[in-house]
């Protein structure tokens, strides 16, 4: 079953007054539980495509369905709920809120999904043990390496058991080691849940990493690798 | 959680709060604060009315009013007499009194002024006369002789204690009725002109002088609260014959503080507006600086999954944290410097001269009405509620991909 797909996705910026073009008719189908990196030099469209399957930005033609749900007819309401409910972002700048604890940070989306504070509790707690940050519960972001931000930042993105997390350049501000051992998290949460990751990356390992590497070039597919085993 | 995070990002820029924190502070403080001292004002200015010879409720035969004169006094005083004891509350006092524009003289000057005569015991408990003598002492009933003054009076006529005044006026005759009287007290009033206004005999003796017999010029009433004026004149002017009685409340006789009254409502809820309008562009200012500080924020939050709506309260509870924070404190400060002043008062006799001029008193006490203050934080707190939508819904309007994109 096809958790997205991408029918002739088009999306142009107006620069000045010339219009750029992102996306040049992308077409893409990824499974539930899959994990992809899309892959492509800067400006290549990757983060473009990102943010039009996460309902965060709007395609100027084509048809993109997200576990059932075409994105071109809904309201900014509707995907907002989408975003909630379904799916997780982890963001290249981590993107924690610095007034709150890890574990606020990654109750916060359950608080906006109304869920208990007793579960919520639970469920952080769970989820930040699992990413291996047990007894930094109470940290705020600014006490906290760059690693363990972006850790939080995959426990907030997986916690609500969304249907797809969405990851831009996760690995962009890490070293390799702290890099590694967050993509090993993020591939361990993938077979676990059965949850479907898709990067946004030019890092080699992440590429490495991936199931299957999905190439751009100026705003098109021109590459596709699926690794066996 | 919401509450929370409200809290905690309102002291992110600790000294922009405090910056903000103290507007409020004293903006509240300044509302209630000098919109106690307003009413301070008011209240004296209204007390001195009443006290200065007026009372609640006045009744007059009819036609007095228009000619002061002594032919219309009340000749028959033993009817309003009876209906004031049939009519007034257990805890109202009333005084008979008879009162006439005269002449005073001495050797050196004369000057009109309004004699009073009153029952001393009785007027006591009444108008401000028999708190007032700094000198000498206050009249008795048996002092057919005696006339008390006012000190700016005395001081004009460069006369004391112990000296005669004589007083001239009209009988109901039509005749000139003059008698001398011997000063026995000097009196100070909170304004020099009822000082210089005012002189005091007994009532025998003034009837006596006027040829009066048994008549009274009016028959004053004091109530225990003011509001009761309108009533017990309605149930007076039920008891007495409207062509001959008039029964008037303190309103109707001192139009001029009943405007002023009406004047201070207006005036105090100006005062609250234009302290709010200055203390509002700086909700503005500050909510804006911190909504634009968090540009990205608000896209990663967004980009969660909140709705406008819930960014909009987001920023709506930052403000109002600040606000019931700036309230809290500018309130408790409002309480206790009005608390500390209530005893003493605010001493203005250097300005008095001034002052007199528009009826006030040498010493103000400021007053807390409740109406005001509860009014002064419902315009900080719906206002400062309405004035933060703007940046709040600047707040809501970032789209995700441009504010998470915002450096």
């Amino acid at each position: 079953m096809a958790m997205v797909t991408c029918t002739k996705v088009k999306k142009a910026y107006q620069q000045d007054t010339v219009a750029v073009k992102a996306l040049d008719g992308v077409s893409l189908s990824i499974k539930k539980g899959e994990f992809v990196a899309i892959a492509g030099p800067s400006g290549s469209g990757k983060t473009t495509l990102l943010n039009i399957i996460g309902g965060l930005d709007s395609a100027d033609s084509g048809r993109i369905v997200v576990d059932g749900n075409v994105l071109n007819t809904m309201r900014q309401s509707q995907l907002a709920q989408l975003r909630l409910h379904k799916v997780g972002f982890v963001f290249q700048a981590y993107n924690l809120i610095p007034v709150l604890s890890a574990q606020e940070n990654v109750e916060f989306v359950m608080l906006l999904q109304g869920v208990p504070p007793a579960e919520r509790r639970e469920r952080a707690r769970a989820i930040l043990d699992e990413v291996g940050l047990g007894g930094m519960y109470d940290r705020r972001p600014a006490e906290l390496s760059g690693g363990q931000q972006q850790r939080v930042a995959v426990a907030r993105s997986i916690v609500s058991d969304p249907s797809i997390v969405l990851a831009d350049e996760p690995t962009a501000n890490l070293d390799s080691k702290t890099g590694a051992s967050l993509l090993e998290i993020m591939k361990q949460m993938n077979e676990k849940k059965q949850v479907t990751f898709i990067f946004s990356t030019h890092d080699q390992m992440v590429m490495d990493y991936a199931r299957r590497l999905i190439q751009l070039k100026d705003g098109r597919i021109w590459e596709e690798t699926v690794r066996k085993g | 959680m919401f509450l929370q995070l409200g809290w905690r990002n309102i002291w992110r820029n600790r000294r922009r709060t405090l910056v903000i924190l103290t507007a409020v502070v004293i903006g509240v403080w300044s509302m209630i604060f000098l919109g106690a001292l307003m009413r301070g004002i008011a209240d004296q200015f209204v007390r001195n009315g009443i006290a200065t010879l007026t009372g609640h409720v006045q009744v007059h035969e009819k036609g007095y009013r228009s000619d002061p004169a002594v032919q219309n006094s009340i000749e028959n005083p033993a009817r309003v007499e009876a209906a004031l004891t049939a009519v007034l509350p257990p805890d109202a006092q009333w005084v008979p009194r008879v009162r006439v524009s005269a002449i005073a003289s001495n050797a050196r000057h004369s000057t009109g002024v309004t004699m009073v005569g009153i029952d001393p015991p009785r007027e006591a408990a009444v108008s401000f006369i028999g708190g007032a003598i700094t000198e000498g002492r206050y009249l008795e009933s048996d002092d057919p002789y005696g006339i008390v003054v006012g000190q700016a009076l005395a001081e004009r006529f460069d006369t004391h204690l112990g000296y005669k005044l004589i007083l001239m006026s009209q009988d109901t005759e039509g005749e000139i009725a003059s008698r001398a009287f011997r000063i026995v007290g000097v009196y100070r009033a909170e304004m020099e002109a009822t000082e210089k206004q005012f002189v005091f005999v007994t009532l025998p003796a003034a009837q006596e002088m006027l040829r009066l017999s048994h008549g009274i010029s009016e028959f004053v009433v004091l109530l225990a609260e003011h509001g009761e004026a309108d009533h017990v004149a309605d149930t007076l002017r039920a008891e007495l014959p409207a062509a001959e009685y008039e029964v008037n409340t303190w309103q109707e006789i001192l139009p001029m503080v009943s405007a002023i009254m009406k004047i201070y409502d207006w005036f105090i809820f100006l005062w609250f507006l234009v302290v709010f309008i200055a203390m509002g562009f700086g909700i503005v200012n500050t909510t804006l600086m911190a909504v634009f500080e968090r540009i990205k924020e608000f896209g990663l939050l967004k980009a969660l999954g909140m709705k406008p709506w819930w960014i909009v309260r987001g920023v709506l509870v930052e403000s109002f944290c600040l606000l019931i924070l700036g309230m809290a404190i500018g309130n408790a400060v409002g309480f206790l410097s009005v608390l500390v002043l209530s005893g003493t008062g605010i001493d203005l006799s250097a300005l008095a001269a001034g002052m007199e001029y528009w009826g006030m008193s040498r010493v103000i006490y400021p007053h807390i009405v409740g109406q005001d203050v509860l009014m002064a934080n419902l315009v900080v707190f719906i206002l400062g509620l309405v004035v933060s939508l703007y940046p709040a819904v600047k707040a809501a309007r970032f789209t995700p991909v441009e504010a998470l994109a915002h450096t």
